[in-house]
């Protein structure tokens, strides 16, 4: 065979190597769970993890300037796509932290000891008394970091795939694991399960009609093939419709919404806080990637569809929380609003939309971090605490605790001085500048609806008198309150001096193709 | 016989899997159906590859399955564990998550 007929791909590992270290520190990791003795295996898995998370992310910001398409077209590392990558790599530490906290819950960490083992059983018991911890979870969260780092660079629809099933095969299982309310987490983690799948089949199907158009799945072939060829054919806006519905499934919009409440509220405090945040900034960034640079040429008929769904899931999640009398329901309804009002800078199909956007992601994915926290922070003797009326008086019990949870309430809330008024304000702008009143109206209204319910958290905690056996913050670890922490300061100080977030964020440039 | 009929095909397969989720009540079936769309999209990739005349599709293919086995491998490990909890593999009952 001649050497032309098949060149070896060139590949440049310095510039995957973010990637190779999570995928490695994962795959390590599995080895680790086979080979090493129980109680060694906690202190190489945390050093795995918080090694690898680290390593990448200051590897990345260090090779911020070696940008371009890597590995044959199957990446595109550029400005946007490193932004990503960082902050997604920022979360999951901060997720790691409240993974590996061992004192609030008497029994150990979050995580059923074995997620095997019959609820309830003599099984489980013995387990728990031999003091067993399941540190499998560890790699499976590697890996699903891993699948999103890849998710947000994916640079052809095929890659696409495979890493929104890296990100998602492992988190269907680390929701079904938790120690308390098992039964509820399996049931979280078969109805993730199940409408996630079905939703990456509508992604693929698209994925199926647009290659089928195009004659290729890189993003590149797909833009010039609609550049070439305006006319559109039902292939591109069939294949366009079906892709949509597999992201906005996992953005988490407005008709795709139904799995979020139970999953959120199933699900561990940490592993809520992991999907609530750092799947929901890798889902938009894999969403501005293709809407942006595959599919930028039919954009007239996506935006239109766009507003709507932003619309709706502003509205809808807003109204439903009102409802809610459980409060990791409550944030759950509460993040659908919130994923409304990062379409909106979707929809606008303009840089600034990416621009705030992005600060929006920012801005929220930090201060759910906090709240889960908090959450995973009240509890009682049988886990944590989550209907609404018994956190009443916390503000008297555990004043510090209240107040962060207050601050959180106001910045989910768009508050001034607070991260959320000022993404609000950049997304709010961002419409404005294409001239769409109208959904700002919207999101406007909407955001009155839901300072509604978030207010009401604060007044519950700080002016209602205490119920009989109502909890009270319980200490946490160095790590819990390292996260919490960061979640506070990073809340407060992008309110009061978001400049050089701003700043960082503009000059990522534009997509590559 | 001409590609096209392959890719009408892929759509009913797919409009059955599709409504195989919905309206059936055992998870394993539901899980079936839900292999089933993901095999019409790999029969649309094959038929594909022939119309556009490059083997990506065909490619493609492969790796779909690579992912739907790996989906299998975590889908029956939930599946049967909320099986050995409830004793049924009904997707109705798991029903204290709501409102």
């Amino acid at each position: 065979m001649t050497p032309d007929v098949m060149p070896a791909p060139s590949i440049d590992y310095i510039a995957l190597l973010p990637y190779i270290l999570v995928g490695a520190a994962g795959v390590i990791g599995v080895i680790v769970e086979a080979f090493v003795g129980r109680g060694a295996r906690r202190p190489i898995q945390l050093v795995l993890v918080f090694g690898s998370l680290i390593g990448a992310f200051v590897i990345l910001v260090v090779n911020r300037a070696t940008q371009g398409i890597q590995a044959e077209g199957a990446l595109a590392i550029d400005g946007p796509g490193i932004l990503f990558m960082g902050l997604i790599l920022l979360l999951s530490i901060l997720v790691a932290l409240l993974m590996a906290e061992r004192q609030l819950d008497p029994a150990g960490d979050a995580f059923a000891p074995r997620a095997s083992a019959l609820p309830g059983s003599e099984d489980e018991r013995e387990l728990t008394v031999r003091g067993y911890f399941q540190t499998e979870i560890w790699p499976l969260f590697l890996f699903s970091v891993f699948g999103m780092m890849l998710f947000v660079t994916a640079s052809n629809l095929l890659v696409l795939f495979i890493a929104l099933e890296i990100m998602s095969l492992p988190l269907y299982l680390m929701a079904g694991m938790s120690r308390r309310r098992r039964l509820l987490s399996q049931e979280a983690a078969l109805k993730y399960f199940i409408l996630g799948a079905f939703s990456s089949a509508f992604l693929l199907f698209g994925i199926a009609l647009l290659y089928g158009y195009a004659g290729s799945v890189e993003f590149s072939a797909i833009a010039d093939a609609l550049a070439a060829e305006p006319g559109q054919t039902a292939l591109v806006v069939g294949g366009t419709a079906l892709l949509a519905v597999g992201l906005l499934f996992k953005i988490g919009a407005v008709p795709f919404h139904a799995w979020v409440p139970d999953v959120y509220q199933g699900s561990p405090a940490p592993v809520t806080a992991f999907m609530a945040a750092a799947v929901k900034v890798a889902a938009f960034g894999a969403l501005f990637r293709v809407m942006y640079v595959a599919l930028g040429g039919v954009r007239w008929d996506w935006e239109p569809l766009l507003w709507i769904i932003a619309g709706l899931t502003m509205l809808f999640g807003s109204v439903v929380a009102i409802a809610q009398t459980d409060i990791k329901r409550m944030i759950a309804y509460s993040s659908i609003a919130q994923a409304g009002f990062i379409l909106i800078g979707v929809s606008t199909a303009t840089a600034q939309g990416l621009y705030a956007s992005i600060f929006y992601l920012v801005a929220y994915g930090f201060t759910t971090i906090g709240i889960f926290a908090i959450i995973s922070m009240v509890r009682l003797s049988g886990g944590e605490v989550t209907r609404l009326d018994q956190w009443a008086g916390l503000g008297k019990r555990s004043p510090v605790v209240a107040t962060s949870f207050a601050i959180f309430m106001f910045a989910l809330a768009g508050f001034p001085l607070t991260s959320g008024f000022i993404a609000k304000f950049l997304v709010f702008e961002s419409a404005l500048a294409v001239d769409n009143l109208g959904l700002v109206i919207v999101g406007v209204i909407a955001s009155v609806m839901a300072a509604f319910f978030y207010i009401r958290v604060v007044v519950i905690m700080f002016f209602r008198e205490p119920v009989e056996g109502a909890p009270a913050a319980a200490v946490p670890s160095a790590t819990t309150t390292l996260a919490l922490a960061i979640s506070v300061a990073v809340t407060v100080i992008l309110g009061i001096l978001p400049e050089p977030v701003i700043n960082l964020i503009e000059q990522a440039g534009v997509f590559l193709r | 016989m001409s590609v096209e009929n392959y890719i009408v095909l892929a759509c009913v397969l797919f409009t059955l899997g599709a409504i195989g989720v919905l309206v059936r009540r055992n998870a394993i079936v539901v899980f079936m159906s839900i292999e089933l769309m993901l095999n019409a999209a790999n029969l649309a990739f094959v038929a594909f590859a022939r119309m556009n005349g490059n083997l990506d599709g065909q490619v493609i293919a492969f790796f779909v399955m690579v992912v739907a086995a790996a989906e299998v491998v975590v889908g029956l490990a939930i599946i049967v564990t909320v099986y050995r909890s409830r004793r049924s593999a009904s997707i109705d009952e798991p029903n204290l998550l709501k409102y």
